[in-house]
């Protein structure tokens, strides 16, 4: 039950996008049509949940203060956490290119559908965003971690996806010339944002 | 390193603050301000400006990150091969972050508690990668200074002006000094109350769309066609 709300509260409640504006850059650039919006969400959602738990071992069993304790006693009260921004980023790059290079190999569909976003995510706020608010809220287990990974992933595409189909229909409608393009599409965010405070306080 | 030794003499040295390298500063105020006009580096802009003095610690760690990074970068630029050069950029982004971050933790904690993980977000903001990547891996260590430098000025206004408005009607002060008198307030008998939207991310949205629009509707050819 505990995972079920996890994964809740992280797609609707505390949404990437609308609660903490991470990935901001590739949502405004690639939500022109829904066609791609939909593939780059998909890449988010596959790359959160494979850096996530990752991360999540990492922080928990090599960086955290007291977290070499199983190497043995001398190494009890190292605490690497410093280290952290820099681990975390080497991590998100590797698995992102190494993702890229399997997909490449045995999901050749899959591959070109992704393809080009790809190694766009490795910059993503989102993706580091999620180690880091994974290392901050101290989930208690590589389940929990999980679950928090997909549903902050599952949020940011609803996020890409409602936007992209917004702005398909915003091309028939007269916006003044100014407000055109980005201008209106950081308002209508902030609209949306709003409808997804009615969210807040859901618990299952 | 070989192709500066072969560069001949004759050419005068270009001066310091030549018309070209003013325009690098200038250029990032307005025509091509980073966060209105290139799109850049969004996430933090939004997400810190509730008050003004994180917005100005965020602003002075990104002006940091980015004129040093610049320089180490547009430094290295012969020496990084092209095909890990994501991964080097990222890796001296993070170096220079985690250097930022107990910086913040020692002198300002109160400050650098309530920015917290945006302080690490900076690695990814995505006005570094693209300074780095359009700028510094092509241009001279002086001129990538002087375009970080603008980049970052540009950032930090818009951050202070969000911040400005979001910290002026959500909780009547600015700079954490109140200037909205504490007997306008309805508890205490006046009629006054803070906009409690203000405080909540979906304003922050709406207020960079404003400013977007104003600027577009001053500056014409910053336009998108239809």
């Amino acid at each position: 039950m505990n995972l079920v709300n996890i994964f809740v509260k992280a797609v609707f409640i505390e949404n990437m996008i609308f609660a903490y504006f991470l990935g901001m850059c590739s949502y405004l650039a690639v939500s022109k049509t829904v066609k791609t919006a939909v593939g780059l969400g998909a890449a988010v959602i596959f790359v959160l949940g494979v850096t996530v738990p990752v991360n999540y071992l990492l922080e928990n069993y090599v960086l955290k203060a007291g977290a070499l304790s199983w190497m043995g006693a001398g190494f009890a009260d190292v605490d690497l956490s410093f280290l952290s921004f820099i681990m975390f980023i080497a991590v998100v790059a590797a698995i992102v290119q190494l993702v890229e290079m399997i997909v490449e190999k045995f999901a050749p569909a899959l591959y070109g559908a992704l393809g080009i976003f790809l190694p766009l995510i490795a910059v993503n706020c989102s993706i580091l965003g999620g180690a880091l608010f994974m290392q901050e809220r101290q989930y208690s287990n590589i389940a929990e971690a999980t679950s928090f990974a997909l549903g902050s992933g599952v949020g940011w595409f609803l996020a890409i996806a409602a936007i992209a189909a917004i702005r398909e229909k915003l091309r028939y409608s007269d916006i003044p010339a100014p407000l055109r393009g980005l201008g209106i599409t950081f308002i209508l965010t902030g609209l949306m944002g709003m409808a997804f405070m009615a969210f807040m306080g859901i618990k299952i | 390193m070989s192709t500066e030794v072969l560069t001949p003499e004759a050419k005068p040295a270009e001066p310091l603050f030549s018309k070209k390298n003013r325009a690098l500063i200038t250029d990032p105020l307005n025509d091509n301000n980073p966060i209105t006009v290139q799109v850049l580096g969004i996430c933090s802009a939004l997400a810190i400006t509730v008050k003004m003095s994180n917005a100005l610690v965020m602003s002075i760690s990104v002006l940091a990150v980015v004129v040093v990074g610049n320089v180490i970068i547009s430094s290295l630029r012969n020496v990084i091969p092209s095909r890990i050069r994501i991964i080097a950029q990222l890796v001296i982004a993070a170096g220079l972050v985690t250097l930022v971050d107990i910086m913040l933790k020692a002198y300002v904690y109160d400050v650098a508690k309530q920015v917290g993980v945006y302080v690490g977000l900076i690695i990814t903001n995505c006005i570094l990668m693209g300074r780095y990547e359009a700028f510094a891996m092509g241009n001279k260590p002086w001129p990538s200074a002087l375009d970080g430098l603008g980049n970052s000025l540009g950032y930090a206004w818009i951050l202070l002006v969000v911040a400005f408005f979001r910290e002026i009607f959500g909780s009547g002060a600015v700079m954490g000094m109140r200037v909205i008198p504490e007997s306008w307030y309805s508890v205490n008998g006046g009629f006054y109350f803070n906009n409690n939207m203000m405080i909540l991310p979906p304003m922050a949205l709406v207020i960079v769309g404003i400013i977007i629009w104003i600027q577009r509707a001053r500056n014409t050819k910053l336009i998108e066609a239809a």
